[in-house]
C-alpha cells in the first residue's frame, strides 16, 4: 500500500514538473516587461560608421582603448577610432551631446546594458566648436571667461556712454 | 544703411577664417622659400598618423626682462585654451588647478622686482615620472611631460616630487565643462602640457606664447630646442639663460633669461 502511494506521488511530481517546464517555454507566456529598448538614433553627420555597425556594436570599446593609448602616449591623433570623432557624428541634435539625456547615443545603450562608463568624467560630451562655431559666439568665444567676469561687475553710466559712442 | 555697412566692415574675421588665411600665407611663403627652409616647417607639422619623435625637443624661453608687471595674459590664455577655471573665479581658490602662475618676486636687499610665469618645466629627467606608482606620469618622446589620466589614481606623489609646484589635483567634478581637445577630470593630477593639442595639430606654438606676442611683450618663445635653426635655439645661443633650481640637474625644457 505504502509503495503504491509512493509511486503515485513520484508520478505526480514528474507530471507537474513537465507541465511547469512546458508552460515556461510556451510562447503565449507574457514576457517580463524589462527595461525599455535603447533608442539608437542615426548619426547626424555621415552615412556610414568607420566600421560596419555590427562590428562597432561589439568592438567599439576595443578600438577606442587601442586608439586612446596611441593618442595619449605617442600623440597620434588620427580621426578613425577617435572618441572625438564619435562625438562629432553622434551628438544628439536635441541636446548637442552624446551623454546629456537618457536617449543620447552613448547613454541609451549603456544604461540598457547596465555598463557604466567613465569616459565623460573627463571627456567633453559635445562636439568641438559647438559653442565657438555658433554665429553669436564666433567672435567672443575666445574671451568667454572675461565676459563672464565682466558680467558680474557693475558698469557705470559713463562707461556705457563710451561704449555707445 | 551706410552705418550698417561700416559696422560689418569693422567686424574682425572669425578665428576659423583667420586660421585659414594664416595657413594659406604660410603655404604661399613655403613655396617661395628655398626647399631646405620648407623642410624644417614640414618637420614641425608632423603627419597625424606619425608618433611624436625624439628628434624634436619642445622648449620655451622666458625673457623675464620683458615680462610686464601686472600682466597675466599668458595665464588667462592658458585657462581659455585648456578650459581650467581662473583662480579668481574658483569657489575654492586655494585648491583650484593652476597650469601656469604669474610670479612677481622682489629682492629683499635691492628691492629689484622680477616678473615671470612659472609652470611645468618639462624636465628631461622629471622627478614626477620617477615617483609615479602607476606610470601615469610620463615624458613623451618629444620632451613634453604629461599625465595619462586613464592610469592616474590621484595619489599626488608627483605634486610632492615636483620642485616647481607645477602640478594640481582636480578636486571638484567638472560637469562637462571640458574642452573637446583637452580632457580633464576630478581625481586626476594635471599640469601645463605645452598645449600638446596645438603642437600635434602643427601650430608650433602655445596659447601663452601667442597671448604674450599678441600683447606686444614678446617675453615668451616656444620651439624645437633640437633644431639649431629654430628661433628658440638662436635666442638661447645669444642670451644668457638660467634653469630654475639648476642644482637638481634635471635639464629643463623651460629656460629663463634675466632672473
Amino acid at each position: 500500500m505504502a509503495g503504491k502511494i509512493k509511486r503515485l506521488l513520484a508520478l505526480g511530481a514528474v507530471v507537474l514538473t513537465t507541465a511547469a517546464l512546458a508552460w515556461a517555454g510556451s510562447d503565449d507566456q507574457p514576457k517580463a516587461s524589462g527595461a525599455p529598448k535603447p533608442v539608437i538614433t542615426k548619426a547626424v553627420k555621415g552615412e556610414q560608421c568607420v566600421e560596419p555597425n555590427d562590428f562597432m556594436r561589439r568592438n567599439h570599446m576595443k578600438v577606442l582603448l587601442h586608439h586612446r593609448d596611441e593618442t595619449v602616449l605617442e600623440g597620434v591623433r588620427t580621426k578613425k577610432y577617435s572618441l572625438k570623432e564619435c562625438i562629432n557624428c553622434h551628438a544628439s541634435e536635441k541636446t548637442g551631446s552624446v551623454a546629456a539625456s537618457k536617449d543620447d547615443f552613448c547613454v541609451s545603450c549603456h544604461s540598457y546594458a547596465a555598463v557604466k562608463i567613465d569616459c565623460f568624467d573627463c571627456h567633453s560630451t559635445k562636439p568641438q566648436g559647438s559653442m565657438a562655431m555658433h554665429p553669436l559666439n564666433a567672435e567672443t568665444a575666445h574671451y568667454a571667461h572675461k565676459l563672464a567676469a565682466q558680467a558680474n561687475s557693475k558698469v557705470s553710466a559713463e562707461e556705457m556712454a563710451g561704449i555707445a559712442q | 544703411m551706410n552705418n550698417m555697412k561700416s559696422m560689418s566692415d569693422d567686424t574682425p574675421s572669425s578665428p576659423e577664417r583667420r586660421r585659414f588665411i594664416s595657413v594659406a600665407t604660410v603655404t604661399a611663403a613655403g613655396v617661395t622659400l628655398a626647399p631646405g627652409v620648407m623642410l624644417i616647417d614640414v618637420a614641425h607639422g608632423r603627419p597625424e598618423e606619425q608618433a611624436a619623435s625624439n628628434a624634436v625637443r619642445w622648449g620655451m624661453l622666458v625673457d623675464a626682462t620683458k615680462c610686464a608687471s601686472g600682466c597675466d595674459e599668458c595665464v588667462s590664455a592658458c585657462s581659455t585654451e585648456n578650459g581650467w577655471t581662473p583662480v579668481a573665479e574658483s569657489a575654492h581658490p586655494k585648491q583650484a588647478p593652476q597650469w601656469i602662475r604669474k610670479l612677481e618676486l622682489q629682492d629683499p636687499l635691492t628691492q629689484a622686482e622680477t616678473n615671470l610665469p612659472m609652470m611645468c618645466q618639462h624636465c628631461e629627467e622629471p622627478p614626477c615620472v620617477d615617483v609615479c606608482p602607476t606610470g601615469a606620469s610620463f615624458k613623451r618622446a618629444d620632451g613634453i611631460v604629461l599625465v595619462n589620466r586613464h592610469t592616474c589614481i590621484g595619489c599626488r606623489y608627483c605634486m610632492m616630487a615636483c620642485p616647481y609646484k607645477a602640478r594640481s589635483l582636480v578636486h571638484e567634478p567638472l560637469n562637462d565643462t571640458q574642452k573637446p581637445d583637452v580632457p580633464r577630470g576630478i581625481g586626476c593630477v594635471e599640469a601645463c602640457t605645452f598645449c600638446v593639442q596645438k603642437v600635434d595639430r602643427g601650430d608650433g606654438t602655445t596659447a601663452c606664447v601667442e597671448a604674450c606676442t599678441a600683447s606686444g611683450h614678446n617675453a615668451l618663445v616656444f620651439g624645437d630646442m633640437n633644431d639649431p635653426e629654430s628661433e628658440i635655439s638662436k635666442r638661447l645661443r645669444e642670451l644668457p639663460t638660467k634653469q630654475v633650481r639648476a642644482d637638481l640637474n634635471l635639464n629643463l625644457g623651460v629656460r629663463y633669461h634675466g632672473i
